[in-house]
């Protein structure tokens, strides 16, 4: 039987060095084989005029249609600014124990809030926001430890204060999940 | 033991809004649980509770503001969080008047919705918290292990009464067993200090440099291994009351220490220079005959008198064998809910022996025979062959409790051939009670 797989799904234009760090973060996170593919959406169906942003509630279902029988999991990287219809943004959105996540780089560029662009910085976020929305889909909560990946953000200066890593307890439990997700 | 989950009830006619919240709260680690109408969110809550609760303000049928007003007349407390697509201050006013805790404006900013969510839920644990311990004061006031319907302990109760409210000093005077400590406990329960510590000491188990600094406290390099500051118990008692076990124990140099606190309510640290005030109300246990003491001249008089302003005497359980059954029951209940076993029945012959023995521990002996005979017994009943017979009744020829501690200490010296590690250790006291006790009854090796 094929090993299941983790599918990145390119929903815009990604340098392929972004594109490296982010499969490697994903092997050595989640050790699943990582296939990446070119996203075939056409993204006006899913702007909201009124509100000027994407709706990351269509966009996911929609991006779940775009997987493939062996994927595990399936996240999507965009560039646009993503909203749900209770929230004023949001960086990403997957579902607990879901089969799918999206992340959206616009939300988390330093221009944004009138500081000086630092793309070294954008990847990092963009790298731990991905990490975090696949964690939700392996089952992992919102964690409390101030530096955990799996903390929750709602500003970037959050993002920035966490680690590129799990705390031990949401790694154990990952690990737990990553076993039976293997089987 | 695990911590409980914090509920939210999401009520909102828009699918999109319910599962964009279900799945935020489920992914902080809420219980969540989603309601499309109003309606539906009071049946659901008729079934359970919930701590907080998210509710859209325009719904078709009964509104947000509505539902609030029938949950009130269910005498349920959620925290009311209304959620509105309109920021009118009219509306947000009129909600909080209505006992909202918040109003929040669609769509969230995602740190707003953070914050409020986690102050509601520390509001809602702060409140759990709050009611724990108000249950645990409760459970204090009961003070269960008072048993008696005896007049002999019915007088002890109505004084018990009475005193609580004063703020004098009292001595519980009785045998040992009797449940001087349980006393203490209900004066002070009762007593306007409850909501203050009341803290124990053993006067008997410590040395007199062990005791002063256990009582006044030390302050860092006060004495060799003084290596930080310490309160002492007098400190820790300020508001509340200070129990001293074993008065009679104390030596002369303390009771003149004792007797300038009790006059000033000021002390201070071993070591120390500062004078430290407490407010605590003193009660006193003896096992001893302190107005003899006094006459041969070993208890100081004037500190006597101090402590002396109530002294409560509770009867030896021979003096009251009619309260013996209802002790009986009560341990029983106690250690087969402890033990999580049925509760068991006394068998009549075993409840006659009970009955009928002497009992020089008193009530702490008839507990601990209770305790032994559900642990070694059939789990139904309890038996006269569970009970300790022959062999375990006491020596006639011991007439007082300090005589059979000197004769059980003496034996056990003997036994570990005066090895003071070994013998405190099979006696389970420290080194130095163990000292003490050999000074106190001029024991000697080769002496028995």
């Amino acid at each position: 039987m094929e090993r299941k797989k983790i599918i990145l799904i390119l929903c815009g234009h990604f340098e392929q060095s972004v594109i490296d760090r982010i499969s490697a973060d994903i092997l050595n996170f989640f050790y699943f084989p990582l296939e990446v593919k070119e996203c075939t959406l056409n993204l006006t169906s899913f702007y909201n005029p009124t509100r000027r942003q994407y709706d990351a509630n269509l966009l996911i279902n929609a991006v779940s249609e775009l997987s493939s029988p062996d994927a595990i999991k399936t996240i999507s990287l965009f560039r646009v600014d993503l909203f749900i219809p209770i929230l004023t943004y949001v960086f990403g959105q997957s579902m607990l124990n879901g089969s799918t996540g999206i992340v959206s780089l616009y939300r988390l560029r330093n221009e944004l809030y009138g500081l000086e662009q630092d793309n070294h910085l954008l990847i990092e976020r963009f790298r731990k926001v991905i990490i975090h929305e696949l964690g939700h889909a392996f089952g992992l909560i919102h964690c409390h430890n101030p530096v955990c990946i799996m903390r929750s953000s709602t500003y970037v200066e959050d993002l920035d204060q966490k680690e590129m890593d799990f705390c031990m307890k949401c790694r154990t439990e990952l690990d737990k999940r990553l076993d039976i997700n293997s089987i | 033991m695990t911590e409980k989950k914090v509920s939210i009830l999401v009520v909102d006619d828009e699918e999109s809004v319910r599962d964009s919240l279900y799945n935020w709260f489920i992914d902080d680690g809420y219980a969540v649980e989603c309601a499309e109408n109003a309606k539906q969110a009071l049946t659901m809550l008729e079934a359970r509770d919930f701590d907080i609760i998210l509710a859209d303000i325009k719904m078709p049928g009964m509104d947000g503001m509505e539902m609030h007003r029938r949950i009130k007349i269910l005498k349920k407390e959620p925290i009311f969080i209304i959620m509105t697509a309109f920021a009118s201050v009219d509306t947000a006013v009129q909600a909080l008047k209505n006992g909202a805790y918040d109003y929040v404006t669609k769509p969230f900013d995602p740190d707003d919705l953070s914050h409020l969510i986690r102050n509601a839920a520390s509001h809602v644990t702060l409140e759990a918290e709050n009611k724990s311990l108000k249950d645990r004061i409760t459970t204090l006031e009961d003070v269960d292990d008072l048993i008696g319907e005896s007049e002999a302990m019915q007088q002890v109760l109505r004084e018990v009464e009475s005193v609580a409210q004063s703020n004098s000093s009292v001595i519980v005077t009785g045998e040992s067993g009797t449940g001087k400590e349980l006393i203490a406990r209900a004066i002070h329960a009762n007593s306007p200090r409850k909501y203050f510590p009341l803290i124990s000491v053993h006067c008997g188990a410590l040395s007199e440099s062990l005791l002063e600094s256990e009582l006044f406290g030390h302050e860092k390099g006060a004495f060799t291994g003084a290596t930080f500051n310490r309160k002492g118990r007098f400190e820790m008692a300020d508001g509340g009351t200070i129990f001293l076990d074993e008065i009679g124990t104390i030596s002369p140099k303390m009771q003149i220490e004792l007797l300038r606190v009790l006059e000033t309510r000021s002390f201070v640290r071993v070591g120390g220079n500062k004078e430290i005030s407490s407010d605590f109300r003193v009660i006193c246990a003896t096992n001893r005959d302190l107005k003899s003491m006094v006459d041969n001249g070993t208890f100081r008089e004037d500190l006597y008198y101090r402590l002396n302003v109530v002294n409560i005497r509770i009867p030896p359980l021979r003096e009251r064998v009619e309260d013996i059954p209802l002790l009986i029951n009560h341990f029983i209940r106690k250690y087969c809910k402890s033990m999580s076993r049925d509760l068991i029945a006394v068998e009549p012959a075993a409840l006659k022996h009970l009955q009928e023995l002497e009992y020089p521990g008193n009530v702490r002996e008839l507990e601990n025979m209770i305790e032994r005979a559900i642990v070694i017994g059939n789990g139904k009943e309890i038996r006269l062959n569970d009970l300790p017979m022959g062999k375990e009744v006491m020596s006639s020829s011991i007439e007082s409790l300090d005589d059979l501690e000197r004769k059980h200490i003496s034996s056990i010296l003997d036994k570990y051939n005066w090895n003071i590690s070994r013998a405190s250790k099979a006696l389970n006291v420290d080194r130095a009670t163990l000292y003490n006790k050999i000074k106190k009854y001029d024991l000697k090796k080769g002496s028995r």
